[in-house]
């Protein structure tokens, strides 16, 4: 008689397959920010650690402590909220210009005969590759005083003094712009070169001019690509540090720098903590925003598969 | 059917790539001065790639960069795979959207936070635990892995939702265990996209400055920190020679895969 | 069951190698398939057909294991697969898109499933070259898949679902993947082999004609349902109710009274025909009754000459007529304004003085052509 084979599908061997990578995302992501949290909720204080901790056991009770020096100040002084909204209207700002600059680009690679197309995707993918620091660092020989873009404008006479772009918010911009351009570029190619042309056939047959048919067709089409790169472009934008950093006056408001320098500068672990915390919940939403697209596009695409 | 405007097309590409590869000429360009002041030439040399092959602080550092990057992309590769099959193939679990939400994190979140992060609990580690006894290679490469899973997970989840669902049915149906079909049908059709999940792990890794700088410790200073403190002070000219060698071999990387990735195109599918 | 001719569906037949009690499946709040029985008998080839989303394809995945069943048993040679995984189970399935795997050659392609059987090198290299010959694919064992055309895809496919020699076989739209002018041999060509392998076949398709052409027995099925079983010529002869009658083949459909009601013969008052319809067998239903009936149109006569007998004959106009080939078919339009088609075959048109559009026609038809349907 043949016994019952064990099944291979038991909860415990289905668990041992999901749970692995859960654990590392725990234990590195999950655990450092609880830390975080509990961090910011203490105070300032010299030694190893330089906080105090949480809960003390004193006179046969234990005592929790939470100092909101952090959160008090983080709300009461408007230099972190002008930061915080300063470092959106960065994000926004750079994100427009990489649509303006990136959608001809990735139209026109997209609209190319594919030997043609192939070579320009490579041209756009290289500097994607290239390290960001070294080309922004190339931005500060360009922008500064006496630098590349003056030397050529004094040279040919168009000004007599030179511009000062470097150390301003514009130097800033403008490194951003460079630095995410290819990140726009990429996904909204992927999403345009997926065009079917027949419709602007059909739209040319029922006399519409091609500007209209660009306007009407093409665009409304293009809008995955055009969020996805948006996205992709906005949200790293808001917490960078490198750019602004390289490139930006002492005045440049961005979060990543703040953070940066209220943990090195400062030293000042419970208000870094603090404001690590309310940046990852203001955060929330575009992540939440972000997920959400995502799951609509994965449900879109497999829909559209079956 | 008419393609769109030539003079409108040349215009939008020409100012478009003059945009993007200016700054990257112009680095290479005056890698070749003479002239210790990067922006004023005064003649050709080859000064500068002398010294960088001289400056044993910036070969040390990039040999670290290397080597982290190396271990990274690896167990980025592997974890981050894991993940995304698991995401894509195991349904809907108990947890599923708190896994989704963690493994986005690390793409939304920016590097600083994650940096603090880190860095806090490792310092808490080291007062309870006594381990790890000093911030560097080893906890820089943890913060690089937890980033990198992240976007290697987004590369695999993408390639495996376009795989054909009944070629591993069909191993199943053979015969084979979950786990045969997953290492003998799954991995070796989505190997090309494991390679370059590989290489943008590989990338993220070796360019990375906020992560490393919060992470590092004595003695473990990475390629980008030094070239950052570096430039911090000033334009320096052996930067511009590692940019210019960098660059080189970034476009020889691109170029000899897209080749690769073209002769193999009739066969795949 | 209307018609007493028809034997009983379901025989306990000590045959029965695969039964399906009482299988459902809800996904949701979608009913997939709705308590379906089945038995096929050892060695027999069964299908199931239906139109898409009839649920026949999860039906057959769940016999494959890739679907788990919501209630219900599937018996397998007297043991319960229900729920047992697919990796475990002797049953082997050719699916629609032949799912060879790219990166094998053809041999490591068939060899796969004996190497997780544990089969040695020697053995699995002869049954391997054993299932090619089969299949005349032998010569092609070192190509890769996409060197490979669609015919020769699937008879690889079939090479590797048979070489495990499994108990029950699924192939899931055969032919769905090959063009109509070669779907036919292929259909032939396929059959012959089951046959001479000997292994217990369920197909799966929404092709009438491959069902007929292929199976031994067949199952139509809707939304869910098993709606009739049969062979093919007893189904098509004997549907069961105006579905199963519309689906395969096509058919006149009529609906009238019973006015004569013995046990061997029964006529029927249609508002659609002039005279009463005769049919040579008794029914079950009482007299009264509004019942339909389906007559084939292979089984109308056309004559110029009005015939014989006060029964199962109607007049009318001929509206249109398409010649096929081998037979004509006429759409007639009868004095009542009913529409019906009969089928001429060319033979038979050379014969009789064929009436063209707009001529006057009658239509006549045997005592046993008709058949009463159940819905």
């Amino acid at each position: 008689m043949k016994l019952p084979a064990p099944r291979d599908w038991l909860p415990s061997s289905r668990t041992l397959a999901v749970v692995p990578p859960f654990l590392w995302l725990a234990l590195f992501l999950l655990v450092p920010f609880l830390l975080v949290l509990k961090i910011s909720f203490a105070e300032l204080q010299f030694g190893i650690p330089p906080y105090t901790a949480l809960a003390e056991f004193k006179d046969e009770a234990i005592q929790f402590s939470l100092h909101l020096r952090g959160y008090i100040l983080l709300f009461t002084d408007s230099l972190y909220l002008a930061t915080y909204l300063n470092s959106l209207k960065m994000a926004a700002v750079t994100t427009v210009w990489c649509a303006l600059i990136g959608y001809p680009i990735a139209y026109y690679i997209a609209r190319s005969s594919p030997s043609i197309r192939n070579v320009l995707l490579l041209a756009v993918i290289l500097p994607f590759w290239t390290s960001l620091l070294l080309r922004v660092y190339a931005w500060v020989g360009i922008l500064r005083n006496d630098g590349l873009l003056n030397k050529l404008l004094m040279g040919l006479g168009i000004i007599s003094s030179p511009l000062e772009i470097y150390r301003t918010d514009l130097a800033v911009y403008i490194g951003l712009v460079y630095a995410y351009l290819p990140f726009f570029i990429l996904p909204l190619y992927a999403n345009l070169v997926k065009m079917d042309l027949r419709l602007l056939e059909a739209a040319y047959d029922l006399g519409a001019r091609p500007w209209q048919a660009f306007w009407r067709i093409t665009v409304p089409l293009s809008r995955p690509g055009v969020i996805a790169g948006a996205m992709l472009v906005f949200i790293p934008t808001v917490g960078e540090y490198v750019i602004p950093e390289m490139l930006g006056g002492a005045d440049t408001l961005m979060m990543g720098r703040v953070m940066w320098n209220e943990f090195f500068n400062n030293a000042d672990w419970p208000m870094a903590s603090a404001v690590t915390c309310v940046m990852v919940l203001l955060l929330l939403v575009p992540l939440a925003l972000f997920q959400y697209n995502q799951v609509r596009q994965q449900e879109a695409m497999q829909r559209g598969q079956a | 059917m008419k393609g769109p405007n030539k003079t409108a097309r040349g215009l939008a590409l020409g100012l478009g790539y003059f945009f993007l590869y200016a700054p990257i000429a112009s680095l290479m360009v005056f890698s070749f001065n003479d002239s210790p002041l990067v922006t004023s030439w005064s003649g050709f040399s080859l000064r500068w790639y002398g010294s960088l092959f001289n400056d044993d602080a910036l070969l040390r550092a990039a040999w670290l960069s290397f080597k982290i990057a190396a271990l990274t992309a690896t167990a980025a590769v592997i974890i981050g795979t894991w993940a995304g099959y698991v995401l894509v193939r195991m349904g809907r679990f108990r947890g599923f959207t708190l896994y989704v939400g963690m493994l986005s994190a690390p793409l939304v979140i920016p590097e600083v936070v994650l940096g603090i992060s880190l860095l806090l609990m490792f310092v808490e580690l080291r007062g309870t635990l006594g381990w790890p006894a000093e911030n560097g290679t080893f906890t820089i490469w943890v913060g690089h892995v937890t980033l990198c899973m992240a976007f290697v997970a987004v590369v695999i989840q993408a390639r495996i939702r376009d795989l054909d669902r009944s070629l591993e049915e069909a191993a199943l149906d053979l015969g084979a265990t979950p786990l045969t079909v997953f290492f003998r049908i799954t991995l070796p059709l989505i190997a090309p996209a494991l390679v370059s999940a590989w290489l943008l792990a590989f990338t993220l890794s070796l360019d990375d400055v906020v992560l490393a700088s919060f992470l590092s410790g004595p003695g473990s200073t990475t390629l980008p920190m030094e070239v950052f403190s570096r430039v911090r002070l000033g334009l320096k000219p052996e930067v511009n020679a590692l940019a210019t060698l960098f660059i080189l071999a970034v476009g020889l990387c691109v170029i000899l895969a897209n080749r690769l990735q073209l002769r193999k195109e009739p066969e795949s599918r | 069951m209307s018609d007493s001719r028809y034997a009983a569906q379901h025989s306990a037949d000590p045959h029965e190698f695969v039964r399906v009690s009482d299988l459902v499946k809800i996904y949701g709040d979608v009913v997939a398939v709705r308590s379906v029985n089945l038995a096929v008998k050892r060695n027999e080839i069964f299908a199931l057909l239906g139109s898409s989303g009839c649920g026949k394809s999860t039906l057959l995945r769940m016999l494959a294991g890739f679907e788990e069943a919501t209630s219900g048993q599937i018996m397998l040679d007297g043991e319960d697969i229900t729920a047992v995984p697919p990796y475990r189970r002797p049953v082997n399935m050719m699916f629609q898109s032949y799912a060879l795997f790219p990166h094998m050659t053809v041999e490591a392609n068939v060899a796969f499933g004996l190497k997780q059987e544990g089969v040695d090198r020697a053995e699995i290299h002869d049954r391997v070259f054993e299932a090619l010959n089969l299949v005349q694919m032998a010569g092609y064992s070192r190509r890769k898949p996409h060197q490979l055309s669609g015919g020769q895809q699937q008879r690889v496919a079939l090479a590797r679902s048979l070489v495990k020699r499994p108990k029950l076989l699924l192939l899931d739209e055969p032919m769905s993947a090959l063009d109509k002018q070669i779907r036919q041999k292929t259909q032939i060509e396929l059959v012959k082999i089951l046959e001479q392998v000997g292994v217990t076949c369920m197909l799966v398709t929404h092709d009438q004609e491959e069902a007929m052409t292929m199976a031994h027995r067949l199952a139509v099925m809707t939304e869910g349902q098993i709606v009739q079983c049969g062979t093919p010529q007893d189904v098509y002869a004997f549907p069961n109710s105006r579905f199963v009658a519309g689906f395969i083949g096509s058919t006149n459909l009529l609906t009238g009274t019973i006015v004569v009601d013995e046990p061997d013969h029964v006529a029927i008052e249609c508002a659609e025909l002039t005279r009463p319809l005769y049919v040579s067998h008794g029914v079950s239903e009482p007299l009264g009754m509004e019942v339909h009936v389906s007559i084939r149109p292979e089984r109308l006569v056309v004559s110029r000459s009005q015939p014989q007998g006060d029964y199962n004959w109607a007049h009318g106009m001929v509206s249109h007529m398409a010649w096929m080939g081998s037979y004509a078919l006429y759409q007639v339009r009868l004095d009542s304004g009913k529409v019906v088609e009969a089928s001429v075959p060319s033979l038979l048109l050379a014969q009789i003085d064929a009436p063209g559009i707009d001529e006057e026609i009658f239509v006549s038809w045997d005592a046993d052509s008709a058949t009463v349907l159940a819905s």
